[in-house]
Parts: C-alpha cells; sequence; structure tokens
C-alpha cells in the first residue's frame, strides 16, 4: 500500500419503515410517522462492517462517517464510533434540506474531497426511499469507479479490491482499483454489535459538523433548488378495518377484489 | 430530438423482457407526446437484435456492439448512455429496475445533472406534458408522484413485470444507427473487470417482501405450491410457509414464517390453505393487511383476516393470477 488506507462510510438515520404494524396506523388508516423510532439504515449497518473487515486486516486503516440530516442525526455517528469507526463528519445546513438524491450526492461528493478516503463504501439503498441511487450519483461526482450490491470484500490488495456481487440471477465477483465507491447489498455480513468500551468513551462524543461554508462548490446544487425532480403528490395507503370481508371464490368477486387492492395501492 | 428512449438490456442473446416491457409502455406515451420511440442497446454480438425491438415499437435502434461490452460494466455502458443522450437530447429516458439499470441510471443521471426517479410502477403524461412518475416510497406506505419539471431527460427506472408487454402485429420500419464504440470509449472505462460470473440460486428473502403468499399443508402437495409461486411471481412477491408445509417438503426451510420460522409484516399476506395455528400466526399477524383463501369458513385465520375468500385454493389463485395481469398497468 502506497498511501495509508482511509474509509468514508456513508450512512442514514432513517424512519423505520419495516416495521408499520397495525399499531403504527392512525384512525384514519395512514402510517403515523411520528411513531416511527429514527434508525441508523440497515444495509449503511452492512456497509459499516465491511470497512471494519478491512480495517481489522489492515490495523493502519482509519473508517470514518459521513452523514446528512438534521443535528439529531449525529447520533448515527456516534454508533459508527460505538461499533469500532474512528471518527465522521456530519453535514447539516437548512441549505442541504428539501434535497433529493441528486441533491444529496452533490454536497456528500465535495465533503469526500474534502476527507481524502481511497474508499467509500454505502449501503446499497435507505429504506426509506428504496432508491440506490446515492452511491452511483456519488461515484460520477467523484469520477471514481463503483461496484454495486456488494456481499463481500473478499481481499485488498495493494490498489486492487476483490468484491463479490450479489445479483438478482447471480453472484458476480469483480476486480477493482482503488478508489473506489462501493455499495452494500442487505445479504452481505450484519454488523458486529456496540463494544462496551467504546460505547462509554464516545457516549458524548463531539462529532464534526459542517455546513455549506465547509463543503464549499456551488450552492446552486444543495438542497431544493439542486434537485431536478419535484413531489407532484403524495398518496397516503389507507389500509383497510379489521372486519373481514367474505368473498365468494367466482371470477367476478375475485376480479373486484383485485381491482381494488390495484387501485388502494395495496398491489404494484 | 426529444423523443423516448428505452435504454434495452440483451442478456444471452435475447432482450430482457423488461426491455420489452418498457418499449410497449413508451409506445402509448410517446403516442400522447407526439413524439418517437428509440431504443439504445449495449452490448456484444447484436446482429438482429433491431428486428425484436421494431417488432415492440422502436423507430430508431442505436447500437454499440462490441464483445467488450458484455457482461455488462457500468463505466463503458455509462460513458455510452451518457453521450447518446446528450447527442438526442431525450425528453424521456427508461430503464428496468434490474441490477444492471439501477446501477447505471443513477450514473448517468449524476453525470447529466438530471433527474431520476427510481422503481416506478406507473408512468403517466400528465400537465404540460410531463412525466408523472408513480412510485411507493416509505416502506410502501405511501404513493408519490414524482416530476422533473426543468430537467431533461425525464429518467425513471421500472419494475420489472409491472407493466405490459404487447408485441405489435405489424413491426415498425425502423432504422439502425450503430454506433461508433471507439468515440466514446477509453481504457479508463474497463478499470473493474469481471474475474467470474455465475447464476446462482437467488437467496429467499421473505423478510424484507412488502407481499407474502404463503401456504400450508392445506396447499396439498410440492406441484400445487406451484400455484403460488405464480402469483406471487405476478404480484412481485415472495412465497413463504407454515412449518407444516415445510416439514412435508413442499418447499425449502428458508420460507417458514412462524415462531420457529421468520416473522414477517409485510404490506399484504395472502395466506393459502392455512388454518391459522398461533404458532404461525406469531409470525405474520402484523402484517397491514391479510387475506384468507381456505375451504374452510371456520378456520382460525380467519378472525384475523382483512378478506375471506371462501374457496379451494387450485381454483381462486389462478382467478387471482389472471385478474391481477388483467387490471395492472
Amino acid at each position: 500500500m502506497h498511501q495509508k488506507l482511509k474509509i468514508v462510510v456513508l450512512a442514514k438515520q432513517v424512519p423505520d419503515t419495516r416495521n408499520v404494524g397495525k399499531n403504527a396506523m392512525k384512525e384514519d388508516g395512514t402510517v403515523n410517522r411520528a411513531a416511527l423510532p429514527a434508525i441508523f439504515n440497515p444495509e449503511d449497518m452492512n456497509a459499516l462492517e465491511q470497512a471494519l473487515r478491512i480495517k481489522e486486516q489492515h490495523p493502519d486503516a482509519t473508517v470514518e462517517l459521513l452523514t446528512m440530516g438534521p443535528e439529531r442525526a449525529a447520533e448515527i455517528i456516534r454508533e459508527g464510533l460505538f461499533r469500532g469507526a474512528d471518527g465522521g463528519v456530519l453535514l447539516t445546513d437548512k441549505k442541504f434540506a428539501g434535497a433529493d438524491t441528486l441533491a444529496t450526492s452533490y454536497p456528500l461528493a465535495q465533503a469526500i474531497k474534502q476527507m481524502k478516503p481511497n474508499i467509500v463504501i454505502a449501503g446499497r439503498q435507505a429504506i426509506d426511499g428504496d432508491t440506490a441511487q446515492v452511491g452511483p450519483q456519488v461515484a460520477e461526482k467523484l469520477n471514481w469507479p463503483q461496484v454495486t450490491y456488494a456481499e463481500e470484500i473478499v481481499g485488498l490488495a495493494g490498489d486492487k479490491i476483490t468484491i463479490k456481487r450479489r445479483l438478482e440471477h447471480g453472484v458476480e465477483l469483480v476486480c477493482a482499483p482503488l478508489p473506489l465507491v462501493i455499495t452494500v447489498h442487505g445479504s452481505a455480513a450484519p454488523c458486529r454489535p456496540r463494544h462496551a468500551k467504546r460505547l462509554l468513551a464516545n457516549k458524548r462524543a463531539h462529532i464534526t459538523q459542517w455546513g455549506v461554508a465547509q463543503v464549499g462548490g456551488d450552492e446552486s446544487q444543495y438542497g431544493l433548488s439542486g434537485s431536478p425532480t419535484r413531489v407532484k403528490k403524495i398518496e397516503n395507503i389507507v389500509f383497510q378495518a379489521k372486519e373481514a370481508k367474505r368473498i365468494n371464490a367466482s371470477e367476478a368477486e375475485i376480479n373486484e377484489l383485485m381491482r381494488e387492492l390495484i387501485t388502494n395501492h395495496t398491489l404494484g | 430530438m426529444n423523443n423516448i428512449i428505452v435504454y434495452c438490456e440483451h442478456h444471452d442473446g435475447k432482450v430482457a423482457d423488461i426491455s420489452l416491457e418498457l418499449l410497449t409502455k413508451g409506445r402509448s406515451l410517446a403516442s400522447q407526446l407526439r413524439c418517437g420511440l428509440n431504443a439504445l442497446v449495449i452490448g456484444a454480438n447484436l446482429k438482429g437484435v433491431e428486428h425484436e425491438l421494431f417488432a415492440f415499437g422502436a423507430e430508431t435502434v442505436f447500437i454499440a456492439d462490441e464483445s467488450r461490452l458484455s457482461p455488462y460494466l457500468t463505466l463503458p455502458h455509462a460513458a455510452i448512455t451518457t453521450a447518446v443522450f446528450k447527442e438526442e437530447q431525450p425528453q424521456v429516458a427508461l430503464f428496468g429496475a434490474t441490477s444492471v439499470g439501477r446501477d447505471l441510471a443513477p450514473r448517468v443521471s449524476s453525470a447529466l445533472k438530471s433527474g431520476l426517479t427510481a422503481d416506478c410502477t406507473s408512468l403517466e403524461i400528465g400537465e404540460n406534458n410531463l412525466l408523472y412518475q408513480i412510485r411507493p416510497a416509505f416502506g410502501g406506505n405511501i404513493i408519490a408522484t414524482i416530476i422533473n419539471p426543468d430537467h431533461r431527460p425525464q429518467m425513471a427506472t421500472v419494475r420489472e413485470g409491472v407493466m405490459k408487454k404487447e408485441r405489435l402485429d405489424v413491426p415498425v420500419a425502423g432504422k439502425v444507427k450503430i454506433l461508433d464504440t471507439a468515440k466514446y470509449l477509453n481504457d479508463a472505462h474497463f478499470a473493474v473487470s469481471i474475474i467470474e460470473r455465475h447464476i446462482e440460486e437467488q437467496k429467499i428473502d421473505i423478510k424484507g417482501a412488502s407481499i407474502v403468499v404463503a401456504g400450508g399443508y392445506g396447499v396439498g402437495s410440492k406441484e400445487r405450491f406451484n400455484l403460488l409461486f405464480d402469483l406471487a411471481k405476478a404480484l412481485g412477491a415472495e412465497v413463504g410457509a407454515t412449518r407444516a408445509a415445510v416439514d412435508a417438503g413442499f418447499v425449502d426451510h428458508a420460507r417458514q414464517i412462524g415462531q420457529t420460522g421468520v416473522t414477517v409484516r409485510p404490506k399484504l399476506y395472502i395466506a393459502c390453505g392455512i388454518s391459522g395455528q398461533i404458532q404461525h400466526t406469531a409470525g405474520m399477524d402484523q402484517s397491514a393487511m391479510i387475506i384468507s383463501i381456505n375451504t374452510d369458513p371456520h378456520a382460525p385465520i380467519n378472525r384475523i383476516a382483512d378478506y375471506v375468500i371462501d374457496g379451494d385454493l387450485g381454483d381462486v389463485i389462478p382467478k387471482m393470477t389472471l385478474a391481477y395481469k388483467h387490471h395492472s398497468k
């Protein structure tokens, strides 16, 4: 290794959309978002684990987290410290707010340029949007290659890294040069637990925060103004009342049921 | 200029179904927008590929055919796609929400600084001839309509199987444009290399599925479970099972739901021939909606179901699959 290894893990604090059971429903049948806890995005946890494994193999490597969000998103970076990361940066500024994936990738890429890692590892996608776009968009802005859907980082020697990818219909083993952006699939190893000593030591750790002034670059590419996409309309999914509706097995009734499920977006 | 372009995937000598679905949808969008419909294929051994694409409505087929372009690699495909979009200035660009499309489209959108909506389940032309990109978000709890008012192309990836695939009776008498790949590619685009590649049975992910079609001992046999797999495939669902069905050897253990299996909380749980023992319901009773299909009108599962279909699953499930295909766009 000519240069010391430095890994930046991209992580996001997200509402726990996986656990929207009947108890997180409002009376009108829509989701009570306030009732959902804010969590470390699950696939970003898988990403952190891959970074920590590299650090185990290469003890002089450092692992830092990078996130963007409101001030409380600093919790994400502390969570990373509890599990073995060395530090991290929170991008927080009103001007970053309202960003779509493209306007998220821009400040992240700007910050990465200042952090100067040789590997960026992110979760494949975040459970609040499920877009899987930010990783590749960051890679393009850095002009680095990307390897998506990584299941395992198999080896790292010199500036070559070998990665097993999990695809829809199989697996692929690829070799890539550094610097590189990697996105990690949920089928990768789960993250190690918190370390008791690290928890105590970092409970109130100060987290570096960068606003627009530190991130620099072209302000018009931040936040809402830097977002080409707009949300035109949001429809809440309304879930049905508890009383079971009886349906006979006739074609007409089944047809009607399927039509209803499509119309209320339960299906497709 | 200002046409619709579909990035077409080509694997093992044939055009992927998703690409043909996108062309079919692209035809109706193009006729509403009164613009052309084009296709871009990047790969190797593509001779004659245009005929299949003409049969699905492509008017101009752009082809980049070179041995290094298959299997798919991000950078060369992104370089060519980005360059073609810059030259052709399409107003709409569609990709499959596949391993390839979800890797490629964000890279291209970032290079072009244009908006991209992932995993659309419906596309419509709305006000001001904008593409309304409709997708579930927030874990499937909301449906969002996304637009790109000012940036072109308006880019979207679309999930496989949600749109119909319809061959034209008479293929379009289209044109082919062979791309000079040397103009777009350099050695740096081949920085990542594939060492090996093989098809492997997909890992079963019932926990992550937003729709689960589950069967119990009442399904009766391994063969009859195929009905559940057919419905699941149409709905984009995963197949689950009770312990009794797994113990009977109808399906793999990885699909077991309940106390001794996994716990699921999907948006929709379709219970087929499941009586509803507590050992099973403990693993699924938090599902947002439950449909029970059972010949026994008094099966305990019916007490927690939102819909109960009284009937034999051999009769009911094919009707559901057919009805879904009929109603979904």
